[in-house]
């Protein structure tokens, strides 16, 4: 009998049920939609912040200790200190390799043009194609590091090309000082070696590049006859923001236990990435770029703080939506509840039917909720971030659980008012 | 042998005697209308005699047992097992059909028995309807549904609050038929009416007036 009337609650008010399960859908689905996005939210910045250029340099000991002595950041690195070329692959093999976004290596030189001009040449990856020991592909450079380029004239330099060997872009500053322009082709005489380069393309940076003109990175290395040679290596990472864990072993991390040490290695922190580098590097110093990984956690934390706060907030409305709802379809029985009392119905039978329904329409609700709150997550994520929302399977449970919570805990000051009501009141009304 | 009884029961609401110092006797079998006009104390009877209300002072006896005194769990078991409730609005539960409607009294009271219930609404010449829903019966079908609901536990007391106050004369007829039959077979019976017809027709007519029995009389047909 129990189950008829279950049965009989839901098939012959289906409208009613309906509504309350829509009710509680829709609920289920703002929840849903948020706590997708707050989990993805961190992934999502760290992808954007990536177009802000590279948040981790790498150059040689010896040229660190340089500038760790003279307090420089940036500078050139020490005479006859370089990484090996043959070892960038390496970078792409480390635990984090995955969080890896972009790398390009750098070198640079001091060559003359043909008017006796000086300038500063910078060897480097444009797009470059690397098959990795993973039997991955990458094409990594400074097309994807330098976003903020504009390029004035001509195109960015293309690896894939066989011409675009021979080819350099020109900074905008020398490219007006000298008069050059896309397809002209200029001479560079370097301290080793001269080679002749066409100017495929002319970029504004904004900031010092437009001093210095980009080649391939064979074409400087033959300027200064430093083949298989390196002087720095700029890598954008994704990382987590740092904490108190991460700033105790960025200082050391033979300070750190063994479990401590475990937890730091296998976490995404700048300072565990810049000491994997290190690992795979030969020679080599591995440091964050201070400012851009900073700010990178600062905004990080700021949007998944806001994002949180968004979520508890939607889903304390979501919740009270669905507290007041239940309260009120429960409270709207209570002739039928007054009768079932008065033909002898006790309070654990009429508890047990109202929170079968209660459940039943809670469980219909957050299955059809669940569905829709991804789509909604889908759509957010399309008009921020123009990408798909990862489903996360986490947010499964605490939305079921979530829904079951608020639904009951809603149905509690109704069952309370419902157990007390007075069966003459309702069957004679007064 | 009394199955009610009632000694000086009284029920106060503030300065309000709603009941004053009532006494009354209902034997077994035996069919009573309490009468009166609004306000004068029937359905608070009613509801005290149903265990759906305590009086102030006084005992009830019921089938020997004073439900004045009685817990309201225990209050609801006595009237799960002991009575039978009709009432004016019928009271049916909307989206239950009139054999569902009445195996739910047996559902709280014990096993429910859909044959059983089929045969209850027989009885009150229900047989064909039982499927149908309340809102698809007539006043007079959801009452007899009622009545159907109220007998299917074999209760030792029926107790009605105005059972034909919703009720054209024809359905009003049925229902006192049917109640009629009841008396026949040694049902208690108790009817709340503020309609003289109604009461006619019991073996005896206890009238109310501000809280008190103003008359208690055996009805003609019923007088020895």
């Amino acid at each position: 009998m129990f189950f008829r009337m279950i049965r009989g609650a839901f098939t012959r008010q289906r409208g009613k049920m309906l509504m309350i399960a829509l009710t509680i859908a829709l609920g289920a689905s703002l929840a849903t939609a948020m706590l997708n996005v707050m989990f993805d939210v961190g992934d999502k910045v760290a992808q954007e912040l990536k177009t802000y250029g590279a948040n981790i340099t790498v150059v040689p000991k010896a040229a660190s200790v340089l500038d760790n002595l003279y307090e420089v950041e940036g500078g050139d690195a020490a005479e006859g200190a370089y990484l090996r070329e043959d070892e960038l692959g390496k970078i792409k093999t480390i635990f984090w390799a995955f969080n890896i976004v972009d790398y390009a290596p750098f070198i640079d030189t001091d060559a003359s043009l043909a008017d006796g001009r000086e300038v500063n040449v910078v060897g480097t990856w444009f797009n470059h194609y690397m098959a990795l020991p993973t039997g991955e592909t990458l094409n990594t450079g400074v097309q994807n590091l330098r976003t903020w380029w504009d390029i004035t004239e001509g195109r960015w330099l293309d690896e894939s090309q066989p011409d675009d060997a021979n080819a350099c872009m020109v900074g905008a500053s020398v490219a007006a000082a000298a008069g050059i322009r896309a397809g002209d082709s200029i001479r560079l005489q370097g301290p080793r070696a001269g080679t002749t380069l066409t100017v495929v393309g002319v970029y504004d940076s904004g900031d010092s590049a437009d001093d210095q003109i980009y080649a391939p990175l064979a074409q400087v290395q033959k300027l200064s006859n430093t083949a298989g040679c390196v002087s720095s290596i700029e890598v954008s990472a994704l990382t987590t923001p740092d904490n108190e864990l991460a700033l105790r072993a960025a200082k050391d991390p033979k300070s750190l236990s063994a479990s401590q040490y475990e937890t730091w290695y296998c976490t995404a922190y700048v300072s565990s990435i810049c000491f994997q580098i290190q690992e795979v590097i030969t020679d080599a110093v591995a440091s964050p770029v201070r400012q851009v990984a900073d700010s990178e956690g600062a905004i990080m934390e700021k949007t998944q703080l806001l994002m949180i706060l968004i979520t508890i907030l939607a889903l304390v409305g979501s919740g009270l939506g669905i507290s007041n709802l239940v309260t009120a379809s429960v409270m709207e029985r209570s002739n039928e509840i007054g009768l079932m009392k008065a033909i002898g119905a006790n309070d654990r039978a009429i508890t047990g039917l109202v929170l079968t329904e209660i459940v039943i329409v809670g469980i219909v609700g957050a299955v059809i909720g669940y569905f829709a709150g991804f789509g909604f997550a889908q759509i957010i994520g399309h008009s921020v971030f123009g990408s798909a929302i990862e489903m996360k399977a986490m947010v499964i449970p605490i939305v079921a659980v979530l829904v079951v919570v608020v639904t009951l805990v809603g149905s509690i000051p109704a069952v309370r008012t419902l157990l007390r009501l007075d069966p003459t009141v309702v069957l004679h009304g007064r | 042998m009394s199955l009610l009884e009632l000694k000086d029961v009284s029920k106060i609401y503030g300065d309000l005697h709603a009941l004053d110092k009532i006494n009354l006797k209902v034997d077994t079998g035996e069919w009573v209308a309490i009468m009166g006009p609004s306000g004068s104390g029937k359905s608070t009877m009613m509801n005290i005699i149903g265990c759906m209300d305590k009086p102030t002072s006084g005992e009830v006896l019921l089938d020997g047992v004073d439900i004045s005194r009685e817990s309201a769990k225990s209050l609801t078991r006595i009237r799960r097992d002991k009575i039978g409730l009709i009432f004016q609005q019928f009271h049916l539960v909307n989206y239950l059909t009139a054999v569902e409607n009445v195996m739910m009294a047996q559902y709280y009271h014990s096993v429910p028995d859909e044959k059983e219930a089929l045969r209850a609404l027989a009885r009150v010449g229900l047989a064909d309807r039982a499927k149908h829903l309340p809102s698809q019966l007539s006043g007079g079908e959801q009452q007899r549904v009622c009545i159907a609901r109220a007998l299917i536990n074999y209760p030792e007391l029926l107790l009605a609050d105005e059972p034909t106050g919703n009720l054209d004369e024809a359905n009003e007829n049925v229902v006192l038929d049917i109640f009629s039959q009841l008396h026949k077979e040694g049902t208690t019976l108790v009817v709340v009416t503020h309609d003289p017809e109604v009461a006619e027709v019991a073996q005896r007519t206890v009238t109310l007036g501000h809280g008190k029995i103003i008359s208690d009389k055996l009805n003609e047909g019923f007088k020895e």
